[in-house]
Order: structure tokens, then sequence, then C-alpha cells
């Protein structure tokens, strides 16, 4: 016997769960790149459309407890649905830090970039990248793909020890700079958190497919243990 | 077996139907004071098993029991058991309400005489229905006829008329399949009293009823030799979260079949 409603259903939520994480994608490197361009107007346009993000995240979380409260699932349904409900959250949070990468452009006005951005876009798309491949895989339920995904992160974290160290350096070079090297830390840090999340999601997967709770990494606790050297 | 956290354990128990074997290999533990649920498909042997724990089966002519079934160390299908004995030891509680065409209060006391209670009878009543979470409904009416009570009041009064005779265990083979669905709450709120002091076993066919009101859950289902057998056996809350058998798996989330 296959519950062949129930099913239909879990797959309209996970096709809104992929069309939730493009809207995020599409969030994340625009923000990034309507800040290289310095473009306010685009920057705007993408905190605007972080209220879509959220509506999405909201209907399908509806969608979800609607189906928990009809359908009674269990094992391997209820840990779908279950991961499903924190996964949007990651997504919603993720779809903020574009939003935040935003609202600093905006703020910067007419300040010019401390620096030309190519270490920020080049963290933007391997997080968006990364999200892409994470959402495919939980659809999938791709194990593999799940665990290996993470790893990738320590480019992420990579870029942004380098950024970093570059942004301190203009720094010690002249207090001025301050303030602009602060607006660039705090978008390389909101990618860096971005990429973070991808990992929460791949957790999820595995659990979701195996029934087992794990943390594959921690990339904070290797972004700390880099700075204390 | 009294110090033991096993209020009854199988070996290799199997029972058959003449050249039928009906339930093959079961190798349980049953937790004392614990609720352990059976649960599988129709006909996987489930009420079949349930029966044999207190030799309800004995009644079927065609049928015997391999293996052993040990209550305090002592096989029940052994030799000079009585199975009156271990039907006071063991109760039951079945999917009807069946009690007898008597008074509610004869009801309770009938088995209690029955069985040599020579105590005094108004507090075993009392006590019983309490325990049955009854009291409060029919304390001014004990005289007249258990008939009169709803469906759900009448399988509380099965289950105080089982706990009037002591038993260490009691077993429930759907309980709550013929009751309303608040009645059918009560039942299970009830059993989370009772096993404060009693083993319970309880066969259903309402999943959402084993994961709600059992510690444990053993899962019964045919093979090719259309023999029921106990294929996953755990926690409750593993079963209905990350079971190890696909076919467990296939059954909770109603793909079974």
């Amino acid at each position: 016997m296959i519950r062949k409603t129930f099913e239909s259903d879990i797959q309209q939520v996970k096709d809104e769960v992929l069309l939730l994480g493009s809207m995020v994608e599409h969030a994340i490197i625009g923000s990034v790149d309507a800040l290289k361009k310095r473009d306010i107007k685009a920057a705007e346009k993408i905190i605007a459309e972080d209220k879509e993000i959220n509506k999405k995240r909201f209907a399908i979380e509806n969608q979800l407890m609607i189906l928990i409260a009809t359908q009674q699932p269990m094992a391997h349904d209820l840990r779908l649905l279950a991961s499903t409900m924190e996964i949007i959250s990651e997504l919603e949070r993720m779809g903020d830090y574009a939003k935040g990468i935003a609202n600093i452009n905006v703020r910067m006005g007419d300040e010019k970039l401390l620096k030309p951005l190519i270490d920020v876009p080049r963290m933007a798309q391997k997080g968006a990248d990364m999200l892409h491949r994470a959402l495919t895989a939980f659809v999938q339920e791709d194990v593999a793909t799940a665990q290996a995904l993470p790893i990738e992160d320590d480019e992420v974290d990579a870029l942004y020890n380098q950024i970093y160290r570059e942004l301190m350096i203009f720094v010690i070079e002249d207090p001025k700079n301050i303030e602009r090297a602060n607006w660039l830390l705090w978008v390389a840090h909101n990618l860096e958190r971005f990429s973070d999340r991808v990992t929460n999601i791949c957790e999820r997967t595995i659990f979701i497919a195996t029934g087992e709770f794990g943390e594959i990494k921690s990339s904070d606790d290797e972004f700390w243990k880099n700075q204390k050297k | 077996m009294e110090n033991t956290n096993y209020a009854i354990e199988t070996n290799n128990l199997s029972i058959h139907y003449g050249n039928f074997t009906a339930v093959k290999g079961v190798n349980m533990k049953v937790e004392r004071q614990k609720i352990t649920a059976i649960i599988g498909p129709s006909g996987c042997g489930k009420s079949t098993l349930l029966r044999a724990f207190n030799r309800m089966n004995d009644f079927v002519p065609s049928c015997h029991v391999t293996g052993e079934l040990l209550l305090d160390n002592q096989n029940l299908y052994g030799k000079n058991v009585d199975p009156v004995e271990v039907r006071r030891k063991i109760g039951m509680v079945f999917q009807k309400p069946n009690p007898f065409p008597k008074s509610i209060y004869e009801n309770i006391a009938w088995g209690a005489r029955i069985n040599g209670f020579k105590g005094k009878m108004d507090e075993l009543v009392e006590q019983s229905l309490r325990s049955a979470a009854l009291w409060d409904e029919v304390k001014d009416k004990l005289q007249q006829s258990a008939y009169a009570l709803s469906g759900g009041q009448q399988q509380r009064l099965c289950i105080a008329r089982t706990i009037a005779i002591q038993p260490e265990i009691i077993l429930m083979d759907e309980p709550a399949s013929a009751l309303d669905p608040i009645s059918t709450l009560r039942i299970e709120e009830l059993m989370q009293e009772l096993k404060k002091n009693y083993t319970i076993l309880i066969v259903t066919h309402n999943m959402q009823q084993a994961a709600r009101a059992s510690d444990y859950t053993a899962m019964m289902m045919i093979d090719d030799q259309r023999a029921g057998g106990v294929i996953e056996f755990d926690d409750t809350k593993a079963i209905f979260t990350r079971p190890k058998d696909k076919r467990t798996e296939d059954y909770v989330t109603g793909r079974f079949g």
C-alpha cells in the first residue's frame, strides 16, 4: 500500500523548500553583487524581498503542521517533517544574512568600499553553491553528499580568515579605516555564518535518512582555534 | 525471577494449531511494571500470542504450545501447572467489555469470592473500583446492573474485576477498540496508573495508542509460511522514530502490504 495523498503532500512540501532555497540563494548572491556595485536600489529590493522569504517559511511551516496533525507521521515520515521544520528555519535565517549585507550597503551611503571585493563574492558564490547542493541532497536523501558538503565549508572559513587578516592590516595602517573595515568584516561574517547553516541542513538530511543525530563538525571551533595561533 | 526486572519471559515460544504453526519462536522479556504493546497487521498472531500468556488457548482443542513461558522461574506450560492458577496471576481484559450479568458490586466480588477472598468485601470492591478510576461514577449505584453502564465504564469495570484478584500481569486485547475517543484516552490514562503496581501487555491495532501508551513495543509479522513472529522488539520511542527493520518502518508509517 502506498499512501498516495500523503506522499504527494510530502513532495509538495519538498518542492516548496527548494523554492525557498532558491529565493535565499538569489538573495545572498544579489546582496553581495549589489554591494560590489554599490547599487543601493538593488540592496533595498533585497531587503524588501526578505519579507517574501519569511512569508514562504511560515507558509511551509503551516503546511508541515497540518500534515503532522492530520497524517500522524511516524518513523521516517516523522523525522522528515520535523527536520524540514528545522531546515526552513535555517533557510529563513540565511535569508536574514543576505538582508544584513543589503542593510550594510544601504547604511554605507556614499562611502566608498575600503577595497575592491574579490574574496567576498567568492564566499557568497561558494555558500550559495553549497546550499544548492545541500538542498538537492535533502530532497534525494543523499547521505554521502550531506556528509561531504560540510568539509567544503573549510574553503569558506579560509576565505573568511584571509579577509579578516587583510582588513586588520588596513586598520593597523590607518585607524581611519576602522569603520569601513568593520562594514566588510560584518559582511564576511554573515557569509561565514551562511555556510555554517548549510552544515546544519546536511546534519538534518543525515538524520532523516538514517535516524542518527550527529554533529558533522563545527567550523566555528575551527575558526576560533585558528585565531589563537 | 521475583528480583529480576522481568515479569515474564518467553523462550522460543511457538503456538501450533494441529500441523499449522501460528506463532513461531518468540523470545521476549517483558519488563516488570511497564506497558508492553504488541502491534502488527491483522492475522500476524498478536492475539494468539497474548492468549498464550495466560493459557487461554487451552480452550482451543487443536492448539498446543512449545517452548517456555517463564513466570517466577516456572514454566507455565510445564507439568503440574494449574491453568486456573495461571489465569489468577495473569488477568485479561478483552476487546468487548464483558461484565457479568450481575450488579456492579457482584462483578467485583464474585471472582474474589471464588478465589477464596476472606477479607472485607466492601473494601475490596471500593479499592478495585478506585484503582480502575470508576469509583466516583458508580459509588451510589453499586447494586445496579453492570449493563446499565456505558461501554467505557463497563471496560473499566472489567479492569476493576481483574485487579480485584490481585494479578501480577494484566493482558489487554484491544481494550479500547470498541470505545469512543474520550473513553479510550481514559483507559490509556488508567493504564499509566496501573503500571505502578502491575505489568501490562496490550495488543492494539491502533498504532497511535501503542505510541502514546506503551514503554516497549513488539512488532509482529508473518513469514512466508504464514507463521507469525516478533520481528522487532524495542523501546516504543525507537520503534516509532527510528525502527531498525524495514517492515516495521513500512507498518508504522502506514505503507504496509
